[in-house]
């Protein structure tokens, strides 16, 4: 209303300084308002053509309407409908501008075309920042960082100046980093690049060669920045490699202590070592379904499986010890092959008992997942949990055979049999406990597989041979040599298996353990002195 | 090893009966075939089943040669010899890939159906020379000798006898099995070969093929037991022996043990590829499951079964253990892998010697 | 004066820590018998591993006439002429006395030698006179598992006879014998010595004394004392080591 129109009529006179002042008030009072009508404006866009959705989007993304963020979900999610005469609808018929419920009838899907989703990607982008909740803030962050454009830079460095979370900061730092290399800015571009360079993930390296092609000028800095990156994301692939190869070797480390015990001790070669491994696995699966129906007791499970899975191994190796093996002492070649035939009963006794389909052994809740590390490396907890679980178990046999009353009469046995028994120790009872706690481990070792391999009644026999490659390699009779041999024998597979692929890695890994014994025959098999030979 | 083991005492089973009763048993296998032409309703009449079963068993019974050569002989109990009968298999059955031509299913003038499928364009250089048949036969004999040739230079050379080079050798076949269940491995991958047509001219199916390669597998069993007899008649199968049982004290008499036991291995894997080559084609499919470490240890058992340390034994034990198993897995199937289990408990306990021990008198 | 047969200089054994040889040195002249005692443990048998090629000396010099004993395996040093008795008695026991002989007899020893080889008469006489020497003509069908323990000592020692050494490494050949054996054993020995070079380990001082050549006594891996049998027992060192503990 312009004052100079009403000349013809009376009007109070104003002082032109006094109402100034309160046009400048009544202003400043409708800038809430104005907010609310440009939201109220902006929101009918999206009943229009995708180009006035995508720029209806994009109004959207840049008020700080906390109104405005449900609904652009509902949009991207494909689930906002809109009626003939217009209305907006969220899911459950409400009218996305009152909030209140609506008529229907006629309603469908609002659709969506590549340029809308970008906008909506922005414009979510933009108003996640403004969210209270860290988490969907670091979100909006990698969103951000991943639709990157350079009018995102000011947004970005508002919220890096109020943001207070260090997580938050770093992403939203990085994002920042990625708007300004696609902005205009030389200086912040530079900045940019070394930026990026230091954050060294796979993400940053795509956008650092995008950038090259677009700046022929920075091309010495982003190489640089590259190759900064290319180093630091070895150093991660090596120690996950690493990780890899420490957690199949403890796998190979449990399936090989028991063998350590029955073949390296008392130099007795159990062929159905691996069926104990099934065993233990079986009674994993068993444990796991007598606690289904006990809800405070299901999910400790796995560790009450330990035990039984222990006791169910030994015993299977105590019966066989006293039963069978003890007959055949002295004659290892015909060893072999009797307990392979028992190996082959009990895998078919299980396939009858149990059918030969895989059984499912859950995990615990603790134990799923995958940790992150610091450096952006990831491992997944059973993993980590097997590596916890292989150390425990090494650490209890060396306990067992160093500091027990059972251990030392053990040793006394087969160091010298005939004098152990003139001092009194039963020898024969010696010789069925120490298999059956040969066996019992590799029931716990069954226990750990249930974890990460399929439980069917064949479940042993892929390790079996592995296993007693990892003894013969690290040295008959030294339980130090079977836990440097089975961490060697995982790391080598996995180092090898990017570049062989994980079967030739296995022929690889039997070559070179058959080369290694060229070189060191006697380190390995470790003959016993000088009377080893008759 | 113990004293218990040795060559069967003469007297009781006496070597005439012996070698009376064995001839009676080719006889009787020879006629097969012949028996296999009489009309169907004849009274003798065998069928076709018959043939090519104990067609397949008399490539068993080579393969068991081989391994007693080995373990019974000189005391190398090898769990791969499995591997060199199925790359025998697998030479000759490169050779009837290659002989199916274009009658294959994408009908391809030379590459077989699983290359057409897997996108090869050409042959690898490896199956070149394969469609010649000696080239083949050759190869079932070369590949095999070869790989036991290194594997044995290499183990014998440093010494690992005994469970140490068992494990060492059901590791190799293990790891064959793996690396033919890979498709780029040129070889059919999961499949292995199959649909094979003709051989040397005649077409599989018939009755002429059946009988031609039973007769050959026949030869070959009566050249493998010639050749295997007259090594262990000889002073060669004493110095063997001698091996088995004190090999330190051959050394210190003057002899390689190295060599000796290397000539009795590479010899041995190629009977074993030999029959492996015959196998194949009667039987009409090779793939990796022959690799698997079952099946050689399987075959160790027949020569327990029967007796190491003679060859009558062996065969014995083939023609035996693999009786049995045809009917038992007909019969009751889920049975067959306790009974096999079983075979390997009681044979080891109670009957060292083997079915031969039981008609020979003990050793004084 | 001539070459010896066998050379050993500053020669060491150590087996995780322990010294079973100790800078022992030992020279042994073509066609001599020498005969070697000590206490158990003194290093005799492992001197004998280090001769065949069974054990590789830590340190020293080991010689066969102008071979370097210390690169070369068990069975070439067997074929360059040295053959050896072992302490317990060790032969083939599936194979027949006569088979053990045979195997033993200097042939080609390659596999397909082996293969080839035919007995001709010369090497079958040879081996009966072998069998007639070591008293075990009547047994010669028999598997070597069922001789009693002095005829395999025998068998053995004939074993060594078809090598037709160079140099004969003899351990307690006579443990398990009669009185008769022993003397006829000890004849045997000083007849073989003179065209051969005979290195005899035994306890029995009675036996040693009747193979009356020069005594060596080891002790702790080292060369205690030499000479006489008479100079040996009356040196003070020997009574020290054998009857001060």
């Amino acid at each position: 209303m312009a004052p100079g129109t009403a000349r013809r009529y009376p009007f109070p006179k104003v002082p032109m300084r006094q109402f100034l002042l309160a046009l400048g008030l009544l202003l400043w009072l409708a800038l809430p308002a104005r907010a609310q009508d440009a939201f109220t404006a902006a929101l009918p866009g999206l009943a229009g053509g995708f180009g006035d959705i995508a720029t209806s989007v994009e109004q959207l993304g840049a008020l700080a309407d906390p109104r405005a963020l449900p609904i652009l979900r509902v949009l991207q999610a494909g689930q906002l409908q809109k009626t003939a005469n217009g209305r907006l609808l969220l899911p459950g018929n409400i009218d996305a501008l009152t909030g209140q419920p609506a008529d229907a009838s006629g309603a469908e899907t609002v659709r969506l075309n590549n340029r809308v989703r970008q906008a909506l990607r922005g414009a979510l982008g933009r108003l996640q920042l403004a969210s209270p909740d860290a988490a969907e803030r670091g979100a909006a962050a990698e969103a951000i960082f991943r639709s990157r454009s350079a009018e995102d830079v000011p947004t970005l460095q508002a919220a890096i100046a109020r943001e207070t979370d260090a997580g938050v900061k770093a992403k939203l730092i990085l994002a920042l980093a990625a708007a300004q290399l696609v902005a205009s800015d030389e200086e912040a571009k530079r900045a940019a690049i070394a930026r990026l360079g230091a954050a060294g993930t796979v993400e940053a390296r795509a956008l650092l060669i995008e950038a090259r092609a677009a700046n022929p000028g920075m091309a010495a800095a982003i190489d640089a920045s590259i190759a900064n990156i290319d180093q630091s994301l070895a150093i991660r692939r090596a120690v996950e490699t690493l990780f890899q190869g420490l957690s199949l070797g403890s796998v190979l480390l449990l399936a090989a202590l028991g063998l350590a015990v029955t073949f390296g001790v008392m130099g007795v070669i159990n062929m159905a070592h691996g069926e104990f491994v099934m065993l233990g696995a079986y009674a994993t699966f068993m444990v796991q379904e007598a606690c289904r129906g006990i809800p405070w007791l299901a999910p400790w499970s796995l560790p009450l499986s330990v035990p039984a899975a222990f006791l169910l191994a030994a015993a299977a190796g105590a019966v066989l010890e006293r039963g069978l093996i003890r007959h055949l002492y002295g004659r290892p070649l015909e060893t072999l092959l009797m307990t392979f035939g028992v190996g082959m009963i009990l895998q078919q006794a299980v396939r009858l008992a149990f059918g030969a389909q895989n059984r499912e052994v859950a995990s615990p809740a603790w134990m799923q997942g995958t940790l992150m590390l610091p450096g952006g490396i990831s491992v997944t907890q059973n993993r980590l949990w097997i590596i916890v679980f292989g150390i425990a178990v090494l650490l209890l046999v060396i306990a067992a055979i160093r500091f027990t009353r059972f251990g030392l009469e053990m040793r006394a046995v087969v160091q010298n049999r005939r004098i152990a028994a003139t001092m009194g120790i039963r020898t024969g009872r010696v010789d069925a406990l120490t298999f059956a706690f040969g066996s019992g481990i590799a029931g716990m070792a069954g226990v750990a597989l249930s974890q990460i391999d399929n439980v069917s009644p064949n479940l042993g026999t892929g390790y079996i041979i592995d296993s007693f490659m990892v003894v013969v390699f690290g040295g008959v009779g030294s339980l130090a040599g079977t836990l440097v041999g089975a961490l060697t024998l995982g790391v080598v597979n996995k180092v090898l298996e990017p570049y062989a692929g994980a079967v030739l890695a296995k022929v690889f890994v039997l070559v070179a353990i058959m080369l290694f014994i060229q070189r060191r025959p006697r380190g390995l098999f470790a003959l016993k002195g000088r009377a080893a030979e008759s | 090893m113990s004293a218990s083991l040795a060559a069967p005492a003469p007297g009781g089973f006496g070597r005439m009966t012996l070698r009376l009763v064995l001839i009676g048993a080719v006889l009787v296998l020879a006629m097969l075939p012949a028996l296999n032409r009489l009309p169907a309703d004849s009274a003798l009449h065998v069928s076709d089943f018959i043939v090519t079963v104990t067609g397949k068993w008399i490539t068993y019974a080579i393969l068991a040669l081989a391994i007693d050569l080995a373990w019974g002989y000189a005391g190398i109990l090898s769990l791969g010899h499995g591997a060199f009968f199925a790359l025998g298999g697998y030479a000759i059955g490169m050779h009837l890939m290659r002989l199916i031509g274009p009658r294959g299913v994408y009908g391809h003038p030379t590459l077989p159906d699983f290359m057409v499928f897997l996108g090869y364009q050409e042959l690898p250089w490896y199956w070149l020379g394969f469609d010649h048949f000696p080239f083949a036969i050759l190869m079932a004999v070369a590949v095999p000798g070869l790989l036991a040739g290194v594997v044995g230079y290499l183990a014998f050379r440093s010494r690992i006898t005994g469970v140490y080079l068992s494990i060492i050798t059901q590791a190799l076949t293990y790891a064959l099995m793996l690396a033919f269940f890979r498709n780029d491995m040129g070889f059919g991958g999961n499949n292995g070969f199959t649909d094979f047509k003709e051989l040397l001219g005649m077409p599989l199916n018939t009755q002429a093929a059946r009988s031609a390669l039973f007769y050959a597998s026949l030869l070959l069993l009566l050249g493998a037991l010639w050749l295997c007899s007259s090594i262990t008649k000889s002073k060669l199968g004493r110095v063997l022996v001698a091996i088995r049982d004190a090999e330190s004290r051959v050394r210190f008499l003057g002899y390689d043990v190295t060599q000796h036991k290397l000539f009795v291995f590479v010899l041995s894997a190629m009977i074993a590829g030999l029959a492996g080559a015959l196998y194949v084609p009667q039987v009409g499919i090779i793939n990796p499951g022959e690799f698997s470490p079952g099946n050689s240890i399987e075959a160790v058992i027949w020569v327990a079964v029967g007796g190491r340390g003679t060859l009558v034994g062996a065969l014995l034990g083939a023609f035996s253990v693999n009786a049995l198993k045809t009917w038992l897995t007909t019969v009751a199937p889920g049975l067959w892998l306790f009974a096999l289990g079983g075979l390997f408990v009681a044979v080891t306990l109670f009957l060292p010697r083997g079915l031969i021990g039981l008609f020979s008198k003990a050793p004084k | 004066m001539s070459e010896p047969v066998l050379y050993l200089d500053g020669v060491s054994v150590v087996f995780d820590g322990f010294r079973a040889l100790n800078n022992l040195s030992l020279i042994v002249d073509a066609g001599e018998l020498r005969a070697i005692i000590g206490p158990n443990g003194a290093g005799k048998t492992t001197m004998m591993d280090v001769i065949t090629g069974k054990t590789r000396p830590t340190a020293g010099v080991v010689r066969f006439r102008e071979h370097d004993l210390t690169k070369l395996d068990e069975a070439t040093i067997a074929n360059l002429g040295i053959g050896r008795k072992f302490q317990k008695p060790t032969m083939f026991d599936a194979l027949t006395v006569f088979e053990n002989l045979e195997l033993a007899l200097k042939a080609p020893r390659g596999p397909l030698a082996c293969l080839r080889w035919t007995l001709t008469g010369e090497a079958h006489r040879r081996i009966e006179g072998v069998m007639e020497e070591v008293g075990l003509a009547s047994r010669s069908g028999d598997r070597a598992a069922i001789l009693s323990h002095g005829q395999r000592q025998w068998l053995e020692i004939g074993m060594l006879l078809m090598q037709d050494p160079e140099l004969l490494l003899v351990d307690e050949p006579v443990a398990g014998m009669t009185d008769q054996e022993t003397e006829h054993t000890a004849a045997l020995l000083v007849r073989i010595a003179g065209e051969r070079s005979v290195v005899v380990v035994e306890h029995d001082l009675e036996f040693v004394r009747a193979l009356g050549s020069k005594v060596t006594v080891l002790c702790e891996g080292s060369m205690l004392s030499e000479g006489s049998i008479d100079h040996v027992q009356n040196d003070p060192r020997v009574i020290e080591v054998y009857l001060g503990r």
